[in-house]
């Protein structure tokens, strides 16, 4: 046996026996039929909160996976809705972010001038925690939608402006002179040369950004409410429905690796040998 | 030696300092250096590491600049690089994420602009395959070439954009002899098909010798210079195998081997910086021809032949040194 083969196979055996320890270990649920009535008002869970075994979960995704559209008003929404508009935040803040930093990155990359002039601003406002923008943000957009985007905007604009200025600056001086043997004007010279060049550490900068963007959207999320993955969260919870909890838990970690294998696909793309 | 008609490049007291890191006195690399190239000429440099070949070549290209001195081109001096100047540099300078093929479109397409798309091709296609490149191995990216064929490509490239002068640094310096030999005959038989002008560095001195119709050797640095130029009086086409056979050939190699393993350090300890009275011209040598037929051919610069026990105590080398 291969170990294209061995390695899938392990990670069968080690979800089967972490599910299945987990699923031995969660004492069984009162059945619905024989609750109280106070018992049945209360979600059932008022003696003991416990965690859902794996079993419940799986009922619960194949419920919600099977009708992912619904909406029944503001707080009960499909898990189909919840995720298109966390992606729908995620990507406008992300290409937001994106048409400043590939530009202004390759600017700074050329320019030794233009990197030291603005390396102190990035280097003070890049380690600023996302959500502590999102205060000033709530009062100067007044919109707590326009303002969970800025988060994001903010948020994943770093990586990348910072790797497309590495990436262009660390082109090979060798290929910028043939660029200049050939006679290209500066323009031509960025998108023949310089722009494949430095494509794979742009690349690389795009996804750290999505992978952060991905991380803090949950947090806001769960700060401006009303829609979206992260608000799903915290409603669950506020239900006491851990079921639900656990269920987004594992929806955002499979949006958030669909995103990061998009990036990995372009990657590879571009990406060339020396 | 006034630049006649045929006189391609002009290369006059060209000098390269480097400025001192603690505000000494500035390092001076190379001093005066002085010579030309005649149009369809194949001229190659050989001296010692550290004496400044490559910051010729690369002001020759315009991608440096030196202290002073002039470089002139057809009657216009050198500022900048331009396609009327192609390189070949040791490490090939292929774009990765390109094709071979797309490489050599790359440098026509900028020559000729308003190519359509299928002469940009056609031309590059029978570019690569003047140097034996085809057949599907023109689609391989440069990482999927061996060396010797990616210096091909690069090969290809420049002769494809047909300069006036092709500037060639160390090209074949990180191939293996065999590899090495093979694009040795290539080169020649692109070069005899074209009237392509070749300025070539090298440390292989009988790459020098099949190869180039003057050798110009440079004195070791700091102060470095252009001291001699030498002749290759063996008539062309030169083949590898036939050409160790000719009567000149290891009369001229002795005459560069002596310079570079004695004269080249002599000439560099016996400079005096204070009084430079150096000779800017290099001297005109033609050891491959015997003294009655040098001594015709004399002109202004000073000239010595190749009779060896005369050359290492020669007054008119004393001369020439600044002695």
């Amino acid at each position: 046996m291969t170990s294209t083969f061995k390695a899938p196979l392990l990670s069968l055996i080690l979800l089967t026996v972490l599910l299945g320890t987990w699923e031995l270990f969660t004492p069984a649920v009162k059945s619905a039929e024989n609750m109280t009535e106070y018992e049945l008002l209360m979600g059932g869970a008022s003696e003991e909160a416990r965690v859902p075994p794996p079993s419940a979960i799986f009922v619960k995704a194949f419920e919600e996976i099977s009708d992912p559209f619904y909406d029944n008003g503001p707080n009960d929404k499909g898990i189909g809705i919840q995720i298109a508009y966390s992606l729908y935040r995620v990507l406008t803040g992300y290409l937001m972010a994106a048409l400043i930093a590939l530009p202004v990155g390759f600017l700074i990359g050329m320019s030794s001038l233009a990197y030291k002039t603005l390396d102190p601003f990035i280097q003070v406002l890049k380690p600023i925690s996302p959500l502590a923008w999102m205060p000033l943000a709530l009062f100067i957009i007044q919109d707590s939608e326009a303002s969970a985007i800025f988060v994001i905007f903010i948020c994943s604009i770093w990586p990348m402006l910072i790797n497309t200025a590495f990436g262009v600056a660390n082109v090979r001086n060798d290929w910028v002179n043939v660029a200049r043997t050939h006679e290209l004007g500066n323009l031509r010279t960025a998108l023949t040369v310089i722009l494949p060049a430095a494509a794979p550490t742009i690349i690389t900068g795009m996804r750290i950004s999505i992978g952060i963007a991905w991380l803090v959207i949950v947090a806001a999320e769960m700060l401006v409410g009303g829609t979206g993955i992260g608000y799903y969260v915290w409603n669950e919870w506020n239900n006491l429905d851990l079921t639900s909890v656990i269920f987004s838990i594992m929806v955002i970690g499979v949006v958030g690796m669909l995103l990061d294998r998009f990036f990995a696909s372009v990657q590879s793309a571009v990406e060339y040998q020396e | 030696m006034e630049s006649s008609k045929d006189t391609l490049l002009e290369i006059q007291n060209l000098t390269r300092r480097y400025p001192s890191p603690d505000g000494d006195e500035p390092l001076t690399v190379f001093e005066n250096a002085s010579f030309e190239i005649k149009k369809g000429e194949f001229v190659c440099i050989i001296g010692h590491s550290g004496c400044g070949k490559s910051t010729i070549l690369n002001v020759l290209a315009g991608l440096d600049t030196a202290t002073s001195g002039a470089v002139i081109m057809d009657g216009q001096e050198v500022n900048g690089p331009s396609l009327d100047r192609g390189v070949v540099f040791q490490n090939y300078s292929l774009l990765p994420w390109m094709s071979a093929l797309k490489n050599v479109m790359f440098g026509v397409k900028a020559r000729f602009p308003k190519w359509t798309r299928k002469q940009v091709r056609d031309h590059s296609y029978k570019h690569l395959k003047m140097v034996g490149l085809g057949e599907g191995a023109e689609l391989r990216k440069p990482s999927q070439l061996s060396g010797g064929m990616r210096q091909r490509v690069s090969i290809a490239r420049a002769f494809a954009i047909q300069p006036k002068l092709l500037l060639l640094d160390e090209p074949f310096g990180a191939l293996d002899a065999l590899t090495r030999g093979t694009i040795q005959d290539e080169l020649i038989r692109v070069w005899s098909g074209s009237d392509q002008t070749v300025f070539m560095i090298t440390h292989d001195v009988d790459e020098a010798i099949l190869l180039a119709d003057r050798i110009l050797l440079m004195s070791n640095g700091p102060y470095a210079t252009v001291a001699e130029s030498v002749e290759i009086d063996i008539p062309r086409p030169r083949k590898r195998a036939d050409i160790i056979h000719h009567p000149a050939y290891y009369t001229i190699r002795n005459h560069l081997v002596e310079f570079l393993t004695t004269r080249s350090k002599l000439i560099a300890e016996q400079y005096d910086s204070t009084s430079d009275t150096r000779n800017t011209r290099p001297i005109s040598v033609r050891p491959g021809l015997s003294t009655e037929d040098s001594k015709a051919d004399t002109d202004d610069a000073p000239s010595f032949t190749n009779d060896l026990s005369v050359e290492t105590d020669s007054p008119t080398l004393n001369i020439a040194t600044g002695h």
